[in-house]
């Protein structure tokens, strides 16, 4: 039904800004229990260090400390290990190496922040002093931060099960075909490529309040969490807190998450335990600080890579070795990243036949990493699209025809790499970006640019993700320990208004909006009409959560299925009381009408009808109300052409993004208003990675970018004014025909500026981040070897 | 943070007389430095004596040929102020880009000057304009007062009431920010002015603000953009880290003189 000021394809302003914009927002931090006291950790000050002994008398003696417990207790009461959820084996068989983590360390510290023991007390403030009057005494072991050092003879065993700090050492593809069509290429391209760690800085931070009912025993967790009911389920099966039954976890307003609020971290399962332990309510939130050494960390690959092209630009072969540093311990999903997220997307937009890539992962002694906004895809198209456009360099071609050359044009196509792309139309995307940037341009621009000094430069990137994550069976057979369906519940109440239930859980996204949207389009209702409820496992039944592009493929094609089965019944409804057929019934202008006659009933009685049960047709259940399970049958495939021009000033190195230009494919667009937020979003922490970024540690393991005053964020005045296109094609695997759109510009934009600036200062050899004096030094050895010739 | 006693002085002798009665006491303006630290428990004092109520150590004046800034004036006041405006534009200029408007708007000259923060920007500016330190016991002149890292003349209690500035023929501050914190990576603060030319470069000096001699040598007999880049400004005592090399700082503060000499 057509609906046009607020269905699909509506920019429509986001119902939640009101309460967020006015600080009427609802997060954690802001749930205030009785008797409720505070959480402080004792974390250690050492990468990796025996703890020999913890005093705390000094703490319990001060007046207002509640009680300070350590790791024995915790593991004594039964609390589990955590666990990485996704199993995956290396290539000659043998399970991943996982390593014990205690969510409070007994024997063994392994990274800088790793917590010792916890502190519960009356006040915040007090928490962290008495936190500070705990005495640990340690006994430092030699550390490792680097995933190439981990791997060396000299460097120090983090965990006793995994040997030279191995976790696996995993293949996808085919070595044979990937040498021999390198062997048979007329060029290779050969680079070595890191992927800079960085650090995912939500706005808000992570928090918790968990309170224990003695009576009922039963737990209640608020928290920051992108996904609940998986917090919900891990607590239970694997943490021991409490059974499903005895645990409601509440994600309330969320703000923001990028990966890093998927996770089940120490401190949320303490806080549980602790509030069980104290019969007091328990809450923690961290500080930017605490963030920065306990919020997993993305990306830090180290790799390289091998291209060969045949006389005529054709990929003939790509080989890649891949090095990833998943820190001291195995996140949740950590697994998947550098390998089922990551080397699955490498043969990228392109027809290559010959592909392989070897990924070992390892330990180090740094904070864990996981999955970061594109999770693996960004460090694939960051390794593809450099060298794209390196080796258009190379072989004297343009970039975009390199590309062009090599191009997938007929779908399904599948990779050797495991993908199956169903959609996209590469050409068009190009084109797009081609003409909104107006590359055809560029050569002036430079010119003019060099008159006021500067080094004008144009780079492209052109992305493939895979997104919608995920079919639960495929998922399984690579190791997933879940299934990544979505379930949605539709409520219509007896005077007709619509209530959502959904397990996709939005922080940041505006689901309350393009949810609504969809269905206010479906019945042709005012879309206020329509309220979405998520985030609490005690209202939705289950859900799996909302991270890789999937609320839209996955948790709308739910809510459509459910749709599916409420407009059904409603058709029966309207068809018994207005004596006509199912067929002839149309909902439309908010009733429920015979098709051709003035026969109608307002959706609202329908609504009633249902409910007062009077005059229903003979065997039907009253109320209307239904619920669905969808399982997606493939990944979506979102891709697009993103060129960014930058200008670097030779002096100083500083680069500004002049123009960045976006021709994204993402299926159905609900709102597009809401869309290119999410691209803006994602763009800006792309930038920000490209060129700002990146979490330090030196030698000893301590992290030197600890806080923003050495962490570089993105800022609006860093960011250009974007130019966003979509040139779409419907994705053919779900109802709605969406992609998904929340990583695109993450994933997409790092090789676009990189290549821009490579283009504008003359050398290839540069990484991220492509700081002022990254990009200084770079323009230092092009002159120091212009004058070795 | 650590509990500390809040104490609002009204004149010089109340401050006094507070920071006598608790050795642990620090004086407080703007907070923007050492509320932050006492919050990461880097800093735990006592008590905290509250300056910024004293009559006199806040606002801008002309006495005669000099500039005197109150102690306790804001970043955001001394870059609005007509009388600075007037005397040397370079300071309000300065003054309006040390950190974010929330900084300028509760950050002091003062507290910034008693901290001297290898990468604050007014010690350049002291130093290079031949500023003096007014304190409740002394004045003095800003060739004595900074002292390597966050290291100052001021005794243990002194309190600094105002700073003294006399005019300049010619003066810029151009800096190069560090990415992350927006500090100066690199500053460079060039004056002309009675005693001859002086440069002043913050936030890459091992020992903090300090005066480059091959910049002030360079730009005594040729007072050019050129000359400033052409300087034999070596690398050696410089800082390194993260953000910047010696090397690269090195660089900078060239460039960053070459174009406060065009500014001024
Ligand atoms: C985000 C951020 C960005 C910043 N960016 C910059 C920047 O770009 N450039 C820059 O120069 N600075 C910067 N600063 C520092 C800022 O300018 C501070 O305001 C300044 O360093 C300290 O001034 P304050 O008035 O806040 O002093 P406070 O924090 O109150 O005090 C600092 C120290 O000085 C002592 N003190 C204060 N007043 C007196 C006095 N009258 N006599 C004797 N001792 C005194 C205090 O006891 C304390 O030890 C930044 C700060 C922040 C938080």
């Amino acid at each position: 039904m057509a609906n046009g000021a607020t269905g699909i394809g509506a920019r429509v302003k986001r119902k939640e800004d009101k309460r967020f914009i006015t600080g009427k927002g609802k997060y954690t931090d802001d749930v205030r229990m009785e008797n409720q006291a505070y959480a402080a950790f004792v974390r250690s000050p050492h990468a990796h260090a025996n703890v020999k002994s913890i005093d705390k008398s000094a703490a319990l003696a001060m007046e207002g400390v509640v009680d300070v417990l350590d790791g024995h207790q915790l593991t004594g009461d039964g609390i589990g290990n955590i666990i990485c959820g996704w199993a995956v084996a290396s290539k000659d068989g043998s399970p991943m190496n996982m390593g014990a983590w205690s969510a409070l360390a007994t024997q063994k510290v392994r990274y800088v922040g790793d917590a010792v023991a916890v502190v519960i007390a009356d006040t915040q403030a007090l928490a962290r002093i008495a936190a500070e009057a705990v005495e640990v005494e340690y006994e430092e072991l030699p550390a490792v931060v680097k995933a190439d050092k981990a791997l060396t003879k000299s460097a120090p065993e983090i965990h006793d099960n995994a040997p030279g700090n191995l976790i696996y050492n995993w293949e996808i593809g085919d070595a044979a075909k990937a040498d021999a069509g390198l062997a048979a290429a007329k060029h290779i391209t050969e680079m070595e490529i890191t992927n800079n760690r960085v650090s995912p800085n939500p706005m808000e931070p992570r928090s918790a309040v968990a309170t224990y009912d003695e009576a009922e025993e039963h737990y209640t967790l608020y928290t920051t969490s992108q996904n609940p009911h998986v917090a919900r389920l891990v607590l239970s099966a694997f943490y021991n807190v409490a059974p499903e039954h005895k645990l409601r976890v509440i994600a309330p307003d969320v703000g923001g998450g990028f990966g890093a609020k998927i996770y089940i971290y120490p401190e949320e399962i303490t806080c549980l335990w602790a509030s069980m332990k104290t019969n007091r309510s328990v809450k923690w939130t961290s500080d930017r600080s605490e963030a920065f050494i306990t919020d997993a960390h993305g990306r830090d690959h180290i790799s390289t890579a091998k291209m060969g092209f045949d006389e005529n630009g054709k990929i003939t072969g790509f080989k890649v070795d891949t090095i990833a540093n998943l820190g001291a311990y195995m996140s949740l999903f950590s697994s998947s990243v550098p390998t089922y997220l990551y080397a699955t997307l490498l043969s990228g937009q392109y027809d290559i036949q010959n592909l392989h890539a070897n990924v070992r992962a390892v330990y180090t002694n740094t904070v864990p990493v996981d999955a970061y906004r594109g999770a693996g895809r960004p460090e694939a198209c960051y390794l593809i699209e450099r060298m794209m456009e390196t080796a258009a360099r190379e072989m004297g071609m343009k970039p975009a025809e390199l590309r062009a050359r090599n191009f997938v044009r007929e779908f399904p196509h599948e990779t050797p790499v495991i993908m199956t792309y169903d959609s996209g139309d590469f050409d068009a995307n190009l084109a797009q970006a081609e003409e909104a940037a107006d590359v055809a341009g560029f050569p002036a621009r430079q010119a003019e640019a060099a008159k006021r000094g500067k080094l004008r430069g144009l780079g492209y990137s052109c992305y493939i993700e895979a997104c919608g994550i995920a079919p639960s069976a495929a998922v399984g057979g690579l190791g997933a320990g879940v299934g990544l369906w979505e379930s949605a519940e539709v409520r219509v109440n007896p005077v007709g208004t619509i209530e959502i239930l959904t397990g996709s859980h939005s922080h940041g996204q505006g689901h309350e909006t393009t949810f609504a949207q969809i269905v206010a389009e479906r019945f042709d209702l005012p879309l206020d009409n329509v309220a979405i409820v998520h985030g609490d496992t005690d209202k939705v039944q289950f859900g799996m959560g909302t991270y890789g592009s999937r609320s839209g493929a996955v948790g709308m094609s739910a809510i459509v299925k459910a749709m599916d089965k409420v407009e059904a019944k409603v058709r029966k409804i309207a068809a018994h009381q207005l004596e006509a057929s199912e067929d002839d019934i149309v909902i439309e202008g908010g009733e429920v009408k015979v098709a051709g006659t003035d026969k109608a009933l307002g959706w609202h009685e329908i609504g009633l009808a249902a409910y007062t049960a009077h005059n229903l047709p003979p065997e039907m259940e009253p109320g209307l109300k239904e619920s669905a399970f969808y399982d997606p049958s493939n990944f979506t495939f979102p891709a697009g052409c993103y060129i960014c021009e930058v200008e670097v000033d030779p002096d100083t190195g500083t680069t500004e993004v002049v123009q960045f230009t976006a021709s994204d494919d993402f299926g159905t667009i609900i709102n597009p208003m809401i869309v290119e937020g999410q691209v803006h979003g994602g763009l800006a922490q792309g930038i920000g990675q490209a060129m700002m970024e990146q979490v330090i540690y030196d030698d000893d393991g301590q992290l030197i970018t600890g806080s923003y005053m050495d962490y570089t964020m993105p800022r609006a005045a860093d960011l250009p004014f974007y130019s966003v296109h979509h040139a779409s094609t419907v994705c053919p695997g779900n109802p709605l025909g969406m992609k998904g759109c929340g990583e695109a510009g993450a994933i997409g934009s790092p090789p676009a500026v990189i290549n821009a600036i490579t283009d504008a200062i003359g050398n290839n050899n540069l990484s991220m981040p492509a700081t002022p004096q990254n990009v200084w030094n770079a323009l230092q050895a092009v002159t120091a070897s212009q004058a070795a010739e | 943070m650590y509990p500390t006693k809040y104490t609002k002085a009204a004149s010089i002798d109340d401050a006094v007389k507070a920071l006598g009665a608790d050795e642990e006491a620090k004086i407080l303006s703007g907070g923007q430095t050492l509320i932050a630290t006492m919050k990461q428990h880097l800093a735990a004092p006592t008590g905290l004596v509250d300056v910024r109520s004293i009559a006199g150590m806040v606002g801008t004046s002309l006495d005669g040929d000099t500039l005197v800034i109150g102690a306790a004036t804001t970043h955001a006041e001394v870059a609005g102020s007509a009388e600075v405006q007037k005397h040397t534009p370079a300071l309000a200029c300065l003054a309006s880009g040390i950190g974010d408007p929330a900084v300028r708007h509760a950050g002091t000259i003062g507290g910034s000057v008693a901290n001297n923060d290898p990468a604050a920007d007014y010690p350049a500016a002291l130093l290079a304009l031949g500023a003096t330190v007014v304190t409740n016991q002394r004045e003095i002149g800003a060739d004595d007062f900074f002292d390597g890292l966050f290291g100052t003349a001021l005794e243990e209690g002194e309190i600094i009431t105002a700073v003294k500035f006399p005019k300049a023929q010619a003066a810029a501050y151009v800096k190069f920010r560090q990415p992350a914190s927006l500090f100066a990576l690199v500053g460079v603060f060039v004056a002309k002015g009675s005693d001859g030319i002086r440069v002043t470069v913050t936030g890459a000096g091992d020992e903090g603000v300090f005066r480059s001699e091959a910049l002030e040598a360079a730009l005594t007999g040729d007072w050019s953009e050129a000359a400033a880049k052409g300087a034999d400004v070596s690398a050696e005592g410089l800082m390194s880290d993260i953000h910047g090399t010696a090397a690269y700082r090195a660089n900078l503060i060239k460039v960053m003189a070459a174009r406060a000499v065009a500014a001024a």
